[in-house]
């Protein structure tokens, strides 16, 4: 008997106990969704921000860019996210200005199966040509003329690529369109596009999937996916003829050699980039948010803004994003202050 | 109290009044009945009005033209709709006589506790989600396929277009393999059902009449469960159409019909299950729901077949 009184005591305790700490601030509850390519590094932050500010209680789902755009025009979230910025149509559609906040940077990687896996050399009219269908065999002399020592196998090329749409698919795709006019004609670029050739498999882990079980493919994942599977990916030419390995450096470098072309509301691409060592398949990944942010929630969000301009970008090496370059930060951090609330 | 039992009206009002329990019980009964059928034409709206902006722009072209462009924002739905007919007609042609066969096998001729051990393996087959179907297409399947299964078969049936073009692993025919087995637990189960609910007497009559075992079968249990088996073919079927985790891992995925079952192909739900997501503009995402409408009216079709079939083989039956 007496223990079951000390138990019930023990327990009203610890009711108690939760309403006080529930009590100490009101918790702010801040609903995104968006992009599931930054959302390893988001979760982090959101972790992260908790010690800074507890009251402030995020939650993301990762549904995919496009959802992600949806839902913020159609106001179902305070903030939304996207690997590719909203289209002018997009922007027009919306009845509120929005903001677009780059917040990291990744980048997309060549990724195949040879034997020996050898660390092959690639260029974007070869990249272009293989995924047109053009080039259908690893002994294409454009292959072998990029690669001199490496032997490659004299069977064909399996182009494995994402059927779900997705924002590697549109930086990809923007990089091929860049380089290839006729990729612009015959596919272009976007989310998703009518491949002409190959096989798709749903997500990274899908091409990933083909591209191991299958000798002679070809595949585009995100580096972060490369990188943590230890697959072999190629480097690839830039506009300085270079041949670039793509970690966070290059990427740095991309983003740091089109600064000047960035326009003022960062919808920008940064594929094909003109900067020493800069790795030519990158690009943003965005925060939107609207222009005037409501209140209570809005000096929440825009606190937190500033904070993943500055202690948040040096979480992102360590998962294999890229941080932002110092004066992107400059500008984009101007554009959070201009922040207003109503 | 008398009725006249021939008089149809009469019974049915003797029935009505019989109690007022009965009644507000056949009352409160009516309700999840009417609601169902009311789901399911909101279904079929909800379908119709989130599809209209691509009906207005395609009309009858989406389901007739095969080019799907989200770029130029030009979609075709032939494509995933004979990916969807064809991986399921292939699933339930190996489906069904194997598992018709499994559920006489344990029905009529296994011994009672073979009986039950294999069957409710049979039936758990059917607890494992879609995605580790998928995952084991991937990974055992595919690779299965590629280096052994389709090689033979180019070796040997490579004159016919359906073997023809380089081994992928992946494809149509994966996709069928995969929704085949995920349809036999279904189609077993039932089957299997199906042949307990014939009475025991038939069967020793049929064997007391001097019928082999195998025309015991065909005459006593086959003959008279045609319709349920058929009922139970069409419920696989019906799985299989609407299946998409799975068929989405394995099939390839390419809005493109090639006469080969080697080569990539998309089905309706894998369609929907891949882009929709990440569909941004009105016209893609309209389309998509179009896709959605079509599947929901394929499937529609499909079952009104076979519901008429059964109906004609049992009206037949009943007529002999």
């Amino acid at each position: 008997m007496k223990r079951l009184v000390i138990t019930l005591n023990l327990a009203l305790f610890v009711f108690l106990g939760s309403f006080r700490i529930l009590g100490a601030a009101d918790p702010v509850l801040i609903n995104g969704a968006g992009a599931t390519f930054p959302y390893p590094l988001y979760s982090k932050w959101f972790s992260e921000y908790r010690k800074v500010v507890p009251e402030a209680q995020f939650n993301y789902q990762s549904i995919g860019s496009g959802g992600g755009i949806r839902q913020f025009l159609e106001k179902t979230v305070d903030f939304g996210a996207s690997d590719a910025p909203m289209t002018e149509e997009q922007m027009k559609k919306s009845s509120i200005p929005v903001l677009h906040i780059p917040t990291t940077m990744g980048a997309v990687v060549l990724t195949y199966n040879l034997p020996g896996a050898p660390s092959l050399r690639l260029s974007g009219a070869v990249i272009s040509d293989i995924f047109l269908g053009k080039i259908a065999r690893w002994d294409d002399s454009r292959i072998t003329s990029l690669n001199q020592g490496v032997e490659l196998p004299g069977t064909a090329i399996l182009v494995a690529h994402r059927s779900d749409g997705s924002g590697t698919t549109a930086i990809f795709t923007d990089y091929l369109s860049k380089i290839s006019p006729e990729w612009k004609a015959k596919v272009g670029a976007g989310t998703a596009v009518n491949w002409p050739t190959g096989i798709g498999g749903k997500g990274n882990e899908g091409v990933t999937g083909i591209v191991k079980q299958s000798p002679g493919s070809i595949g585009y994942v995100e580096l972060i996916y490369a990188a943590n599977n230890r697959l072999p990916f190629a480097s690839v030419r830039n506009k300085r003829n270079e041949y670039v390995i793509p970690n966070s450096k290059s990427i740095m470098a991309a983003a740091a050699g089109t600064i000047k072309a960035i326009p003022d509301d960062f919808r920008a691409s940064i594929t094909d980039a003109d900067g020493k060592n800069a790795y030519p398949i990158s690009g943003f990944t965005y925060l939107l948010v609207r222009e005037t942010l409501l209140k209570p929630k809005g000096p929440y969000i825009q606190r937190f803004l500033k904070w993943a301009m500055t202690d948040g970008q040096n979480y992102a090496e360590a998962l294999h994003y890229a941080p932002l370059p110092k004066a992107l930060i400059q500008k984009i951090e101007a554009k959070i202050n201009g922040i207003r609330f109503e | 109290m008398e009725f006249d039992l021939s008089n149809k009206s009469e019974l049915a009002k003797a029935k009505r009044d019989f109690h007022p329990g009965d009644r507000i019980f056949g009352r409160a009964l009516m309700l999840p009945a009417y609601s169902l059928l009311i789901l399911l034409v909101a279904i079929a709206l909800f379908l119709l009005h989130g599809a209209w902006p691509s009906i207005q722009r395609f009309g009858l072209k989406f389901v007739f033209s095969s080019t799907w462009d989200p770029v130029r924002e030009v979609f075709g739905a032939l494509p995933v709709i004979y990916g969807t007919i064809v991986s399921s007609s292939i699933a339930v042609l190996i489906a069904a006589p194997v598992s018709i066969g499994a559920a006489l096998f344990l029905n009529e001729l296994a011994p009672r506790r073979v009986s039950e051990i294999v069957g409710h393996l049979i039936e758990m087959l059917a607890a494992i989600p879609s995605v580790v179907f998928g995952l084991w297409g991937i990974f055992v399947l595919a690779p299965w396929l590629r280096s052994v299964v389709e090689p033979a078969l180019g070796r040997f049936f490579g004159f016919l277009p359906l073997f023809q073009g380089p081994p992928y692993g992946v494809g149509m025919l994966a996709a069928g393999l995969i929704l085949a087995i995920m349809i036999m637990p279904t189609v077993a189960s039932i089957s299997r059902e199906v042949f307990h609910s014939i009475p025991r007497v038939q069967r020793e009559a049929a064997l007391a009449l001097g019928a082999t075992r195998w025309e015991m079968i065909r005459l006593a249990v086959l003959s008279g469960t045609k319709s349920g088996v058929f009922g139970a073919v069409i419920l696989g079927l019906g799985r299989a159409l609407g299946e998409t985790m799975a068929v989405t891992m394995v099939i390839g995925n390419r809005s493109h019909i090639s006469a080969s079952l080697f080569a990539p192909a998309q089905t309706m739900a894998s369609a929907i299950a891949n882009e929709y997501a990440e569909a941004t503009s009105d016209i893609h995402l309209s389309a998509l729901v179009g896709v959605g409408l079509t599947l929901f009216v394929v499937t529609f079709i499909i079952n009104a077949i076979a519901r008429i079939f059964v109906w004609r083989t049992t009206l037949r039956w009943s007529a002999k």
